[in-house]
């Protein structure tokens, strides 16, 4: 009895320990927020100050951060929202109308996020140069969206094919035609479902940086590239980046604690449940 | 037929995108193609590829990029399963602990870059060498002399979550019976995490690795935001190379065929996560 104890105090000290160690840096990121510029760079590090807002209060004054808050919301939620239209079409037929060739559609979308994205840059770059799409959010959205589609597809599918085939059926018995099928019925039955795909399709799109950083100058630019515009010497107000960072995280953060369970079902497309 | 237009959109939305810069990259890898100079164009033959191939900078970029997959793929990985079996026990404030380390996975990969940059690997203010000085050690300038070492840190540290989230899934499934049975068989606990833990994982820990690689073949936004792949090219892996010729020099022959060669390597490990994932997907 008592080294079973002795035993679980081991396991919890050891296993906050390590937790505290990781998430340090982020809560030093979120400290450093409320300090000033003297006391960010202070040596010895300054664990007790006198908390202001001077940090999130010249961030926000910036007009152009608002800006780039507003990019990253509209492109996050248009490419995510365009990626559900599709996907839950494709997604339906694949789960309640399976056919000898939808196990293969299913592994070929799939493979079609193997593609590097440094490997199609310069077409890419090029195209959107000539269609005038460069530094566009629509431009931005549609690359997310068609990044995302696959993953979408298939998480959406493997919520759909937990539903019981019964349900739908007895539907069509009542004579409700495919679209009201999906509207009335799988949407109502799988909204969890579908709402932790968008969740996930949000959070893929808000950190995406290597297409952001790389097609994008002002206009559009969401927060990802606005904080890598700290890489430079304004990198220097630590206090302005870590407030700036943490405004942008904070909604990220959150809701991928709420959705990290069915996360995991996106991420490893099904094959770890 | 109603599932084939159902389908359709999707589709035919994904075909375009794989096919059309897929077909782009390779006819422009075949042909003299600078952005900076209209003047200089036409068939290129395989120039672009014997001047990559022979050129050091590829050879010093593939180098880096192995360094990078593999040594984060070990950290994360083994680390990863053994916070899992840690994180998987009961103990107090499970669950807040849990998210406290899982979190950064979830945050955007310019801001995870610039507060190790900045606020931990300063080799004056940050917090890494306040400790060394603390404990009677020398600081050190990460980013200038430890460039590569740097970046993997980095990266692992953002990806230890990402295994630990799935193999922690994963680890959640296994039979309590059978734990306990071995225990009653006279098993010790590294007995156990070796003859039953591990196996149970192999599938998981397979899935890991494959995804992880597909993403740390081409890290980006980390080399980008704290060395630019310097000094020199000490830190450039194959992605910030191809983005060297193509954004910063404008040679899109020889980004084309950098990128070819990025495809090649991808879809060498695609292959396989392909086929494990089709293994267990029931139609």
């Amino acid at each position: 009895m008592h080294s079973s104890i002795t035993k679980k105090l081991a396991i919890t000290l050891l296993a906050w320990a390590i937790a505290l160690v990781v998430f340090f840096p982020i809560f030093w990121m979120i400290l450093t927020g409320f300090k000033t510029e003297g006391e960010a760079v202070a040596t010895p590090p300054s664990l007790f100050f006198e908390p202001t807002l001077s940090g999130y209060h010249e961030v926000m004054a910036r007009a152009d951060y608002v800006k780039f808050a507003i990019n990253s919301v509209v492109v996050s939620l248009g490419s995510t929202l365009l990626a559900l239209l599709i996907a839950v079409p494709a997604a339906y037929s694949m789960a309640f109308l399976p056919t000898p060739r939808t196990r293969g559609t299913l592994l070929w979308m799939l493979s079609t996020k193997m593609l590097p994205p440094v490997g199609v840059l310069m077409p890419i770059y090029l195209l959107f140069r000539d269609l005038g799409l460069l530094d566009s959010l629509s431009g931005l959205i549609v690359i997310y969206m068609l990044m995302n589609l696959p993953i979408v597809v298939w998480m959406l599918y493997t919520f759909f094919k937990d539903v019981p085939k019964d349900i739908l059926e007895a539907g069509r018995m009542d004579g409700a035609g495919t679209l009201q099928e999906v509207l009335y019925l799988l949407v109502p039955l799988t909204l969890p479902g579908i709402a932790s795909t968008g969740l996930l399709s949000v959070i893929l799109s808000w950190n995406e940086a290597f297409w952001s950083l790389n097609l994008t100058t002002s206009s559009a630019a969401p927060l990802t590239a606005f904080i890598a515009s700290f890489s430079s010497p304004e990198g220097l107000f630590w206090a302005k980046l870590s407030a700036a960072s943490t405004m942008a995280i904070a909604p990220i953060l959150i809701l991928g604690w709420m959705t990290q369970k069915q996360m995991v079902r996106g991420l490893t497309f099904g094959a770890v449940k | 037929m109603r599932s084939f237009l159902l389908q359709a959109p999707a589709v035919s939305l994904l075909l375009l995108w794989m096919l059309v810069p897929l077909c782009m990259t390779l006819w422009f890898s075949f042909q003299r193609y600078n952005l900076l100079n209209p003047m200089i164009s036409g068939f290129a033959g395989v120039d672009n590829y014997t001047y990559l191939l022979t050129d050091p900078a590829l050879w010093t970029a593939m180098g880096n990029t192995l360094l990078l997959v593999g040594w984060v793929l070990a950290i994360t990985v083994v680390g990863g399963t053994l916070l899992a079996v840690l994180f998987q026990q009961e103990f107090f404030g499970r669950g807040i602990a849990r998210l406290l380390v899982i979190a950064p996975f979830f945050i955007m990969p310019t801001v995870s870059a610039l507060i190790w940059k900045n606020m931990m690997m300063h080799p004056v203010n940050g917090v890494l060498a306040w400790l060394f000085n603390l404990f009677g050690f020398q600081a050190v300038d990460w980013f200038s002399s430890l460039p590569l070492t740097s970046i993997i840190i980095i990266v692992s540290w953002e990806w230890l979550p990402f295994a630990l989230l799935i193999l922690l899934t994963a680890i959640q499934s296994l039979d309590d019976d059978q734990v306990e049975a071995a225990r009653m068989d006279g098993a010790g606990p590294i007995a156990i995490f070796w003859f039953i833990t591990l196996p149970h994982l192999k599938r998981a820990i397979s899935v890991v690795i494959m995804i992880e690689m597909i993403f740390l073949l081409t890290i980006f936004a980390e080399i980008f935001v704290t060395t630019s792949g310097g000094p020199g090219l000490a830190s450039t892996n194959l992605a910030y190379l191809i983005y060297i010729r193509a954004l910063l020099d404008f040679d899109v022959g020889g980004a084309s065929a950098g990128g070819v060669i990025a495809i090649v390597l991808a879809n060498i490990v695609a292959i396989f996560l392909i086929r494990t994932v089709a293994r267990h997907l029931e139609t």
